[in-house]
């Protein structure tokens, strides 16, 4: 399922329109994203939580050539998956 | 963050019911778990992407009394962030 097919589902599960819709979706994704770059983290109950993990940076190697590179620092952000959606992928 | 403030979100600025607005934001998660149950993975662009993988049974020990047990074959879901959303957050860690 990609997001055009979400937002297609959405508008007709709530009887709403495709605009409002789509509004709900990029809002819903939009804010988890805000929040995590602001330094706060997610916490959906049922489904899962979101939170950043910070690197610094190190020196590396390229494995091939084995030339030293400076790996810069850098945030990832992990999920999460709560227990109701664990439970339920794994029935 | 939690859910209720994604809702008050959603109600401020689509001009929403509260009630509206919140059936958007459960009706969101709902079909998203959905989709990951029947094993079909969630793929938001500019964001990123949820994948069912299937693990393999595998022997687990206790740590504590080193009794080894079987951990079950199971499903788990993984999230892989999207190459958008990482090279902004990539950005933002070095800015400053």
């Amino acid at each position: 399922m990609n997001k055009s097919q979400l937002i297609d589902k959405l508008a007709v599960v709530t009887n709403q329109t495709n605009k409002v819709a789509e509004g709900s979706v990029n809002i819903f994704f939009g804010n988890i994203k805000q929040a995590l770059s602001s330094g706060d983290k997610v916490e959906i109950r049922g489904f899962g939580s979101f939170f950043l993990k910070k690197y610094e940076s190190y020196m590396g190697r390229n494995p091939k050539t084995g030339a030293k590179v400076l790996v810069p620092k850098k945030n990832l952000p992990f999920f999460r998956a709560g227990k109701d959606l664990r439970e339920k992928v794994n029935e | 963050m939690v859910k209720a403030d994604i809702v008050r979100s959603i109600e401020l600025q689509m001009g929403l019911s509260h009630e509206e607005a919140s059936q958007q934001v459960e009706q969101i998660l709902e079909i998203i778990k959905n989709s990951l149950e029947n094993g079909d993975s969630v793929l938001i662009s500019g964001f990123g992407q949820w994948k069912v993988r299937s693990k393999k049974a595998r022997v687990g020990r206790n740590p504590k009394t080193k009794d080894e047990y079987e951990i079950s074959p199971r499903k788990v879901v993984t999230f892989y962030p999207s190459n958008v959303w990482r090279n902004e957050l990539q950005k933002q860690a070095n800015k400053g």
